[in-house]
């Protein structure tokens, strides 16, 4: 038997058009063929690699202090990764050392808007899309007056909410790595927080997600999230008062949603 | 009341009820999360041991959360058929679990005290159950449905069809359903996860499905999982809804989180009857559920997610759904940790669904945030389809582009339902068949029928 008589093809591949689902596999017997088994495999490898991996915060911080708006460095409660995903009520909290920087860092009055890049469930994402994203961001931010940027580790959305505090932050920007998919290892998610605080919830909260080059292209990220800080500071309100209301934001990657970092 | 139990010169004593249940229950992030686990594995023995010892009556007396307090309590024990407990009333949780695993217990005698435990009972029996009790026990009992297919028939395994793309996008959601049917997937439900849930997108669905559905005359039922009052409104603007679905939890404190009460679930009820679209049976619900959503609403009282997920299948019951699954390890490691957190939860809830009377499927998935792969997911479907799962979930691939996560996929399906010689539902069959679209053993034949199926899908 030849090694292409061991697999058989799906004759409804034309339909692989329609979709990114993975349709028309083949099949060898009722499993699937090898390279279409090793092609997950390696797609669950690349969204595993950006959970676990540690943050390039060097690296990231040297591209953050470029701006000169001065820069924090930032750590959670958590001690490990392990810990970082079992515990997000620690993630949601600075540690003592943090807090002190912040408070050190805040200006005496305070600031309109303060942005954190934080590592979130994938690094990849951050490393890949933060930088970009601000320089993107920053210009479109002019006349605003902004905090030190922040750069936080084994970070959760909500930990926004205790720096924006700290800075005394109208509203506080975080972008921070989403939980990645199996064909999205490197998705950002931003969510903007007006009068940030311990304890606020997530209906307080505008999200734009998926925020990658195959997914929301930067400019356009860049455009919504100038489109609702400058709403949000306007009419004093983040979250599900913000809604699209203007039509400007599209449907499907600007939402009210559920904090998923 | 307080518990206790001595191991050597330790007394470990629990305060009430739910700190037992708590301090019994297998290992899991979530409960450490909460504050409720075990302090150490001696304590968790312990806990099972004095648990073991505890009279089914008890559960009877000492309510988890107070029938004042909760909706889902209420439910519970207002439905509670006292008769049927009467059998099993003198047993200790420890009997209960060789009752349930008796050579002279069968699945009948199951079904016949099933309306008289509380989910409490059976969360109790679950935690000192091993994985291989919890298959065998399970395996006994059958639970029938019906819509327009058969559900829960000895020797099936259904399949729901889940099609869903990151933009509802109709070319793409039937791509994928077609792709689904050719591999003998659909027949417990062809499901959309909508990307939009506004009431427009969810009606262009709802057509689109009924269209396939009716269009070639698949035994199987539509459904959209969207909000129950998104559901009741498209019913009132005509829409051609077979199942209402809703994500329910296991106390009201939670509901009120998702926007669910009792009275709202038997509205969207009554309001599907209504349409009177089943063919071989009247059952209308679609319920998914899943450890740790109470306490991630923070509502969940100080009980111990595995407990709280068998409240929701006792309030569950009360609506005669036709499908009900716990989606497992969606909601992430810091509920469930691992692949080990996730299969010993996936068969708990298989099984104490199934004692307390429910078409129970399990969502087999994983997030790529916890630490399990296909490895784990393969193990928990041999378990599930030895224990007589009632249905499964079908993804491309396995990988659901929209709600990105892992599932089990169309070849998984395939090829449980081979290893362990199960077929789809009857009804179901005999339209694979009858369109040449499958051979005796299941194995797809993409020919003649197919053609239909492919022009149908390409022409919406």
């Amino acid at each position: 038997m030849s090694p292409t008589e061991l697999r058989v093809e799906d004759s409804w591949a034309s339909l692989r058009r329609y979709t990114d689902a993975r349709i028309a596999l083949g099949r060898a017997g009722a499993s699937l063929p090898t390279r279409e088994l090793l092609g997950f495999r390696l797609a669950h490898a690349a969204a595993r690699d950006a959970v676990l991996a540690e943050l390039d915060a060097d690296s990231l911080a040297q591209g953050m202090a470029e701006p000169g708006l001065g820069l924090a460095r930032l750590r959670s409660r958590c001690g490990s990764k392990a810990e970082y995903l079992q515990r997000p009520d620690l993630g949601r909290r600075l540690c003592d050392q943090s807090r002190s920087t912040l408070e050190a860092l805040a200006p005496s009055s305070g600031c309109d808007l303060a942005i954190v890049v934080a590592d979130g469930l994938s690094s990849a994402a951050v490393e890949r899309q933060a930088l970009p994203l601000l320089s993107a961001l920053l210009p479109l931010a002019a006349g605003l007056k902004l905090g030190p940027l922040c750069l936080a580790t084994r970070a959760r959305v909500a930990l926004s909410d205790e720096i924006g505090s700290l800075l005394g932050a109208k509203a506080v920007l975080i972008l921070i790595g989403e939980r990645p998919g199996l064909s999205s290892p490197d998705s950002l998610g931003a969510y903007l927080t007006f009068e940030p605080s311990p304890g606020t919830t997530d209906e307080r909260r505008n999200c734009v997600s998926n925020i990658r080059p195959a997914g929301l292209p930067i400019a356009s990220a860049a455009s919504k999230l100038d489109y609702l800080v400058r709403e949000s500071l306007r009419r004093g309100l983040s979250g599900v008062g913000l809604k699209d209301e203007q039509g400007a934001l599209g449907t499907s990657s600007t939402l009210v949603v559920e904090e998923r970092v | 009341m307080s518990y206790s139990a001595t191991v050597g010169s330790v007394t470990y004593r629990f305060d009430d009820l739910k700190a037992l249940l708590a301090a019994a229950t297998p290992e899991r992030s979530g409960d450490l999360l909460a504050g409720v686990a075990a302090g150490s594995a001696e304590e968790r023995a312990a806990a099972q041991y004095a648990l073991a010892d505890l009279p089914l009556k008890a559960f009877l007396d000492d309510l988890v959360i107070p029938y004042e307090e909760d909706e889902v309590t209420r439910v519970i024990v207002d439905g509670l058929d006292y008769m049927a407990f009467a059998e099993v009333s003198s047993l200790t949780v420890g009997d209960f679990r060789e009752w349930l695993l008796s050579d002279s217990t069968s699945g009948a005698d199951i079904a016949r005290i099933s309306p008289g435990l509380m989910p409490e009972m059976a969360a109790a029996v679950s935690k000192i159950m091993r994985a291989q009790d919890l298959i065998t026990a399970a395996r006994k009992v059958r639970v029938r449905t019906a819509f327009r297919d058969s559900i829960g028939l000895p020797g099936r395994l259904s399949i729901r069809l889940q099609p869903n793309h990151p933009t509802d996008d109709p070319r793409g959601v039937a791509a994928s359903i077609v792709d689904g049917l050719l591999y003998g997937a659909g027949d417990a439900v062809i499901g959309i996860n909508p990307a939009g849930d506004n009431i427009d997108s969810v009606t262009r669905l709802l057509r689109m499905l009924d269209d396939i559905i009716s269009g070639h005359g698949i035994p199987t039922q539509s459904c959209v999982l969207t909000h129950v009052t998104t559901t009741i409104e498209a019913i009132e603007r005509g829409a051609p809804v077979d199942l209402v679905f809703q994500s329910i939890a296991g106390t009201q404190k939670a509901n009120e989180s998702f926007g669910v009460s009792a009275s709202i679930l038997e509205e969207g009820r009554a309001a599907a009857l209504s349409l009177g679209r089943g063919t071989v049976g009247r059952n209308v619900m679609y319920f998914e559920t899943g450890q740790g959503s109470a306490l991630s609403a923070g509502a969940n009282h100080g009980v111990d997610q595995q407990t709280v997920e068998a409240r929701c299948y006792g309030f569950a019951r009360a609506f005669e759904p036709l499908l009900v699954n716990t989606v497992v390890g969606f909601i992430g490691p810091e509920y469930l940790y691992d692949g080990k957190q996730i299969i010993r939860a996936g068969l708990e809830d298989h099984f104490c669904g199934k004692l307390l009377g429910l078409p129970m499927g399990v969502d087999i998935c994983y997030t790529n945030h916890a630490n399990a792969d296909q490895d784990d997911m393969d193990i928990l479907l041999a378990s599930l389809a030895a224990a007589g799962v009632t249905y499964i979930m079908g993804v491309p691939g396995a990988d659901d582009i929209m709600l990105n996560y892992q599932s089990t996929s169309f070849h998984d399906g395939l090829n449980a339902r081979r290893l362990f010689g199960l077929r789809p539902a009857p009804e179901f069959e005999a339209w694979l068949r009858d369109l040449g679209l499958v051979d005796e053993d299941l194995t797809p034949r993409p020919l003649a029928g197919a053609e239909r199926l492919l022009s149908g899908a390409l022409a919406l």
